[in-house]
């Protein structure tokens, strides 16, 4: 066997797995973003609901493909250290709690969903933090990326469900914090870029520099401008926030896949030192793929 | 205080994969799987180029992630060290398998076979249902260390209670023992030789050491 210890792409965590960061992401922010509007006397049930879907949808994807998915329920085991097992225990109390304000749209219940929500997407963010063997994960920078990225998903959302149920009052709202989103989004991504460079494989700096241009491109540019376009032409208003909106949002579900999925390259091997061997000499170490 | 390790000297290791076979055998891994290897390493350009054998596994952590990201409290550490996993507990999401810096953890989701014709009579005989759908890793041996003390041996000395690798290994490039007994076989290597653990900078402190010369 040959193997030059160089990091591999993980296998894992496959797109299963990806799907509840992107479902999970957007289905908080989007719970969050609707308790805000709540405050302003807007209809809680269709955010409520999409929300609800979202997150239970990942769940259930990511809990299918278990390797013994009758045992799930001993995910509820380490709470003391486990940030899996602290989304589960969130979840449980999230999905209910937003069952019965899609169902009764109480303020209330509005409010605690959206924290609960919050809740949920700050673990989701530290279970991909601990996963100290893939360095691209491992960086703490990540954690403000999947928040602002799952609360600009939410806003997104939010926007889109305005634009659809006709909600004016909310739509001018939401596109201001679509703005103010898609601004801490980008220079979260950029905090996080910066924080892994040389402390990641160079197939996973790689890749995210492949991500970066229609990241930042389609996914902030883009929206930026189609929202303020969008200020001038009253006529075009709806469709160019909704673009604006779903590039904002698919950009998003783009940048966690790809961090999840193509990004994931382990640790790799390293040696500290090459041993002398017969009459020769020992040398440097290595750190291949770095 | 006991605490296990294992010690490798990268120049006595000939990357001969005896102790890769050894653990295959002793442990009845699945194909694709090997709870022990051996890196073969080739470092520097030519015409300065060195080649390094490195046996690599389970590090037997003394902080170790894998056990800090455990849903299910499957993987656990025990007085001595050692980092166990429970396959009647483990859901098999893999958490620890991306928490580990070492590559170490395997998953096998079905019964598998090396050969197309057919499954060999030992992987049918010897098959662990247990450990389907469950994460898997070095155990260094951990039945053999327990039965050894359970009969008056000492690990890393006796045969019967030292992990099949270093039983097997030709160069004696492989040694086992207690770190915390000053007096143990692992203690005096690494007080008369240059060492390393890999990745140190990531903290897990692992329970397995490289010895070097700078000749």
């Amino acid at each position: 066997m040959n193997i030059g210890g160089k990091p591999w792409l993980q296998t894992h965590w496959d797109w299963h797995v990806a799907v509840n960061f992107l479902t999970g992401g957007s289905g908080s922010g989007l719970l969050l973003v609707a308790a805000l509007g709540t405050l302003a006397g807007q209809p809680l049930a269709v955010p409520a609901w999409l929300g609800l879907l979202l997150i239970a949808g990942g769940l259930a994807q990511v809990s299918l493909h278990l390797g013994r998915p009758l045992r799930g329920l001993n995910a509820l085991f380490n709470p003391r250290t486990s940030w899996m097992t602290r989304e589960a225990f969130v979840a449980g109390p999230l999905l209910l709690v937003a069952l019965l304000a899609a169902l009764l749209e109480w303020t209330l219940l509005g409010l605690l969903a959206g924290a609960l929500a919050a809740l949920f997407l700050y673990c989701q963010a530290r279970i991909l933090k601990e996963a100290r063997g893939i360095p691209a994960w491992r960086e703490p920078r990540l954690v403000p990326l999947i928040l602002a990225t799952g609360l600009a998903e939410g806003v997104a959302l939010y926007l889109l469900i305005a634009l659809a149920s006709g909600w004016h009052e909310a739509m001018l709202a939401s596109g201001v914090l679509l703005l103010a989103a898609l601004v801490a989004r980008i220079l979260a991504w950029r905090g996080y870029r910066q924080a892994l460079r040389g402390n990641a494989p160079k197939e996973a700096l790689g890749v995210l520099e492949r991500a970066e241009a229609p990241f930042a491109g389609a996914g902030h540019i883009a929206p930026l401008l189609l929202l303020l376009v969008a200020v001038g032409v009253p006529s075009a208003q709806a469709p160019l926030a909704a673009l604006a909106a779903l590039a904002a949002l698919l950009a998003g579900w783009g940048i966690k896949f790809a961090i999840v999925v193509h990004a994931g390259y382990n640790q790799g091997f390293a040696i500290d030192h090459t041993p002398a061997r017969g009459a020769g000499t020992g040398g440097l170490g290595s750190k291949p793929g770095w | 205080m006991t605490r296990y390790v294992m010690v490798a000297d990268l120049e006595r290791c000939v990357g001969c994969q005896t102790c890769t076979a050894a653990c295959k055998h002793t442990n009845a891994t699945a194909p694709g799987v090997q709870w022990r290897r051996v890196l073969d390493m080739e470092v520097g350009e030519f015409p300065d180029v060195r080649r390094a054998f490195v046996p690599v596994g389970c590090m037997h952590c003394a902080d170790p992630p894998c056990m800090h990201v455990c849903p299910s409290t499957a993987t656990g550490q025990r007085a001595d060290g050692l980092v166990t996993i429970d396959y009647d507990l483990c859901i098999g999401c893999s958490y620890c398998a991306v928490a580990c810096p070492y590559q170490a953890r395997y998953m096998v989701e079905q019964p598998a076979q090396a050969y197309r014709e057919g499954r060999m009579r030992s992987e049918t005989q010897r098959e662990n249902p247990g450990r389907l759908g469950v994460a898997q890793k070095c155990t260094f041996c951990s039945d053999r260390i327990d039965y050894g003390q359970a009969h008056g041996l000492t690990p890393g000395i006796d045969p019967e209670a030292t992990p099949a690798c270093v039983n097997a290994c030709i160069a004696s490039a492989l040694q086992f023992g207690d770190i915390e007994d000053p007096e143990s076989n692992v203690s005096q290597l690494l007080a008369t030789h240059k060492h390393f653990r890999m990745h140190e900078e990531l903290g897990t402190e692992p329970g397995f050491y490289y010895l070097w010369e700078d000749r």
